[in-house]
């Protein structure tokens, strides 16, 4: 395996999403939680890219991928005042401790 | 050197969204998202994405680090990340495994050479994608409604006493 630029940004976008799903597994604050997301799509928005420009349409890639970052930040926008508002609710942030729901 | 910009630019991002996970300030943390964004911004820059990059560098390291700042401001005292309930050997190498897989599956399409060829991102998002359009401005103004909710202050529910 040679280390083009192809290969280099490929395995960029792996990693970040393997650190963003290890985040949201080992996580138990709200607001981090909304982090790791945060992390996740940033490694889709540059796969998105990535594969405009591999496919030699890039004008297609770059509005999915503006149309992600759009989505991205309607998520943390909701997600932080959801945790705002749990927090003064419940008082606390621990995602164990506020789920109520019994199974 | 553009192999050995890629190589830095993206090892510093992922070191960096390694930091903002491990990191048990999440004041710290932010700040290390802000640094992952412009990282990636220009990253997608030297894509030829500009458009996407600046919209990834104002909207990622920006407004979101400042909503997240004011967020913590607001919780306080609680912004500190609790020990995980999930073995952190059992999570590392369950996304070991799976990071792994998705290389291996990935991989062979990027042994296609780069076509040529390229379309204005006005003229697709305004001809080819308007749908993406409307669906953006629905989503904008759900925001608008997350914000409120953000700033809104809960005010004590007046109760009435009942004089016997």
């Amino acid at each position: 395996m040679n280390f083009t630029p192809l290969n280099i940004i490929l395995i960029g976008i792996a990693g970040l999403l393997g650190v963003g799903f290890y985040g949201l597994l080992i996580t138990r604050n709200l607001i981090k939680v909304v982090m790791m997301l945060q992390i996740l799509i940033k490694a889709v928005v540059l796969a998105l890219v990535f594969a405009g420009k591999l496919s030699g349409n890039l004008g297609l890639g770059q509005s999915a991928a503006a149309t992600v970052i759009v989505a991205d930040t309607i998520v943390a926008v909701v997600g932080l005042a959801l945790a705002v508002q749990v927090r003064r609710r419940f008082g606390t942030l621990d995602v164990p401790k506020i789920s109520t729901l019994k199974g | 050197m553009e192999t050995i910009a890629y190589f830095l630019l993206l090892a510093g991002a992922i070191f960096c969204a390694y930091r903002a996970t491990v990191s048990k300030r999440i004041l710290s943390s932010t700040l290390y998202l802000a640094c992952i964004s412009a990282l990636i911004s220009v990253v997608i820059f030297m894509l030829g994405a500009t458009q996407v990059a600046v919209m990834e560098l104002s909207v990622g390291a920006g407004l979101v680090t400042v909503l997240m700042v004011y967020a913590l401001s607001v919780v306080g005292e609680d912004a500190l990340d609790p020990a995980s309930v999930i073995p952190k050997p059992l999570a590392l190498g369950l996304i070991g495994a799976v990071t792994i897989l998705l290389g291996w599956m990935v991989y062979p399409a990027i042994q296609v050479t780069i076509a040529t060829g390229d379309v204005d991102l006005a003229s697709v998002l305004w001809q080819s994608r308007v749908l993406d359009v409307w669906i953006q401005i629905v989503l904008i103004f759900s925001g608008v409604m997350g914000v409120l909710g953000l700033l809104s202050e809960r005010t004590p529910v007046q109760t009435e006493e009942v004089h016997k």
